[in-house]
């Protein structure tokens, strides 16, 4: 190993420990039973599990429709932030990413708190707007960030060739636009489908996500079939990202 | 003119960007069918004409008539032009058939008829057989033929091109030009072209606007402005020249470099200080000195593909740029003429710095945002408005900004044969012109000063 190749050790040995390492426990423990030999129970018991499975399923619905309404109403935030007409000053960017800089459990109990003094109860539709308000700027910031970045010219062209400002919209932005959109997705898709103490709070544990049985599986020392359920996980989230690499354009994105 | 020759008319158009002005008092009539260019370096104005007449920006002041109807307020997607942009602005996310029929798709043309039209204009351009191949993926010239058909297929009535040939290297560059122009005399459709490359404009144009700080310096056809230039910055910028400082005597009489000139020019007056243009390739050089009107010694001389470039001493001292087709020898006394037609006499704009001031005291103005001290001025009062005057070769540069009393850069210059003549940019934005033997570069920062006993004051009503 030469001088300058050995200062990523630390970086390297880091991975191992943290990330490396976990991954491969989790495999081992997946692909083992309660004494330890390798089985498939698991992953079998998994799709035998009738309550598993619509778990998983309702945790893909939520994360769909979370998705969804961070970007019908983050593009157009975005859209109106990189917009110079509408917003010259960078701060208003920051005040939409500054939620961010909060701890996202402190804002989740604060919602609940909200909903709680507003006596609305919570159910489906606070864990929407909680997961909404959670995850809204993951969506903003890269489409802001293409948007803001894109060659003005290309919708001066467009205009030019005789688009109105709508079709100049639908059919220059919106495609020119669509790596951040990826990655806007990615960035809400993913972690929403492995999330559990939004929905421990903001449903009170009445709607129980994917990531609240992993959560529920190791508590109770279930190691096993947690870490089977952790790997299907993993397996569904690495589909989606191969999808989102598979986009051509993909520059300009976060992931 | 015809009146119904006119496609489009600029009248008195004006246009700000943040503090500067960009455009001043524009007005020009375009015929229908004609190629003009807009010629300038960058920053002068020309590119901000044509995005005001894409509709891309609205003028400050004036309007822009488009077959005798205003559109100041018509969006840029309802005016009947297509633009070519300097980077091509094509579609990534298209191929080069949805790029060149996007103007066609969003006005519903049937299929079979886009696909027609698609087709030819790609063989007009060149590109037969590249319809699915990504933009991306093609050559900065094959973009370019790309951008030019994308707009084309529309029948634009004006194609506005900018700076379209900017990216391209010499030979491709060439190419274009030729192809360029036989493409504006098959379709007859009018061109309006930006660039900054004089030879381009030369070439391809029936009409050149030279440009400088927003304003129109000259318009004219490309031998009128090669031959006839209307003062020194069109001069230096239209081809090389000699640029020397003259006095007109008397009607075809001309005097410069101290040698007295038989020229065509009338109507100057007597004895009035002009600008003398000379271009290089019309002073006549030989070995033989008898019958020559002046002297000189060649200091340099340099192939240049088809001519050798000479910079010849004169006897009186002044340094003349010469072309010929002959090489002379370094050091050699050579004989020159420099025949009536060849000599192009312009109206000085200006024969020495002028100034608004305001006295401070009896021995101190204040002018340019700077204050000098200057002669006593023996009851004169405070706040006295007057007049400042400095003479060219009186104004003082330095090296460093801070040893002078105003501070600026060396915005243009030119080169008198046998002195440069530099006007200074100062900070805030005032132009101060100085004639000195220094020899400087545009964009150097200067210190400016006026030492006091050059200052000439004189006290306005």
């Amino acid at each position: 190993m030469n001088k300058r190749s050995s200062w990523s050790l630390p970086y390297l040995i880091f991975l191992v420990i943290f990330v490396v390492l976990p991954l491969i426990l989790i495999l081992v423990y997946a692909f083992q039973d309660a004494q330890g030999r390798f089985s498939f129970e698991n992953i079998t018991r998994f799709f035998s599990d009738k309550d598993a499975l619509s778990t998983f399923g309702l945790s893909l619905e939520i994360a769909i429709l979370n998705t969804l309404i961070c970007l019908l109403l983050g593009y157009p935030a975005a859209w109106i932030l990189a917009n110079k007409k509408y917003n010259r000053s960078a701060v208003t960017v920051v005040l939409f990413i500054l939620p961010m800089w909060i701890n996202a459990l402190m804002r989740t109990l604060a919602t609940a708190e909200l909903f709680n003094v507003l006596g609305i109860t919570l159910g489906k539709g606070t864990l929407l707007f909680g997961m909404a308000y959670d995850y809204i700027p993951f969506m903003i910031y890269p489409i802001y960030n293409i948007l803001s970045r894109m060659d003005h010219s290309y919708i001066e062209a467009a205009e030019d060739l005789g688009a109105t400002p709508w079709k100049v919209f639908w059919r220059v932005t919106v495609p020119l636009s669509i790596p951040g959109v990826i990655s806007g997705v990615m960035m809400v898709f993913m972690p929403t489908v492995s999330t559990f103490a939004i929905s421990e709070f903001l449903t009170n544990n009445k709607i129980k996500l994917f990531g609240t049985i992993i959560q529920e599986n190791i508590n109770s020392s279930m190691w096993n079939y947690g870490s089977a359920l952790a790997l299907i996980m993993l397996v569904i989230i690495g589909i989606t990202s191969l999808f989102s690499n598979d986009s051509k354009n993909a520059e300009g994105g976060l992931v | 003119m015809a009146a119904s020759d006119k496609i489009i008319e600029i009248r008195h158009l004006s246009k700000s960007l943040g503090n500067k002005k960009v455009l001043d008092d524009i007005t020009i009539d375009i015929r229908k069918g004609e190629f003009v260019t807009f010629l300038g370096p960058s920053g002068c104005g020309k590119t901000t004409t044509l995005r005001l007449i894409a509709g891309f920006l609205a003028p400050d002041e004036g309007e822009i008539l488009f077959e005798g109807k205003d559109i100041s307020g018509v969006p840029p997607y309802k005016r009947p032009f297509n633009t070519v942009f300097q980077r091509y602005a094509l579609f990534p996310h298209l191929d080069v058939y949805d790029n060149i029929a996007f103007g066609l798709k969003l006005r519903k043309v049937p299929r079979e008829e886009i696909n027609k039209r698609v087709r030819r204009v790609l063989k007009m351009v060149g590109m037969t057989d590249y319809e699915d191949r990504d933009v991306d993926s093609l050559s900065g010239g094959q973009q370019q033929r790309v951008a030019i058909a994308r707009a084309l297929i529309n029948q634009p009535k004006v194609l506005l091109l900018d700076e379209p040939l900017a990216a391209l290297d010499l030979k491709m560059r060439k190419d274009m030009q030729i192809e360029l122009k036989e493409m504006h005399k098959k379709l007859g459709i009018t061109f309006i072209y930006v660039t900054h490359d004089q030879e381009e404009a030369l070439i391809l144009s029936d009409t050149v606007v030279v440009m400088n700080e927003g304003k129109i310096q000259q318009i004219g056809t490309p031998t009128d402005i090669y031959n006839e230039p209307r003062n020194c910055f069109v001069a230096d910028f239209i081809g090389e020249s000699n640029i020397l400082n003259g006095k007109m005597f008397a009607d075809r009489k001309v005097g410069f470099i101290y040698h007295d000139f038989d020229c065509i020019d009338e109507g100057f007056g007597e004895n009035v200080p002009v600008d003398v243009v000379v271009r290089p390739e019309d002073i006549y050089i030989m070995k033989n000195t008898e019958g020559a009107q002046f002297t000189g010694v060649v200091e340099s001389c340099v192939f240049q593909g088809v001519h050798y470039k000479m910079f010849v001493q004169t006897d009186t001292g002044y340094e003349l740029m010469v072309q010929d087709y002959n090489a002379f020898d370094v050091g050699s006394t050579v004989g020159l003429v420099i025949r009536p037609e060849d000599i192009q006499v312009m109206h000085k704009e200006r024969s020495l710095n002028t100034f608004e001031g305001e006295m401070v005291d009896e021995t101190h103005v204040r002018f340019l945002d700077g204050e000098f001290e200057c002669p006593r001025q023996p009851g004169v009062e405070k706040g006295q408005k007057v007049k400042v005057e400095v003479d060219f070769n009186k104004v003082e540069l330095f090296d460093h900004q801070e040893e002078g009393v105003l501070s600026g850069f060396v915005y243009f210059m030119i080169y008198k044969g046998n002195h440069y003549h530099i006007t200074v940019m100062t900070d805030e934005g005032h132009h101060i012109w100085v004639d000195t033997h220094d020899v400087w570069d545009k964009g150097d920062l200067v210190g400016i000063n006026f030492p006091a006993k050059h200052i000439k004051i004189t006290p306005l009503k």
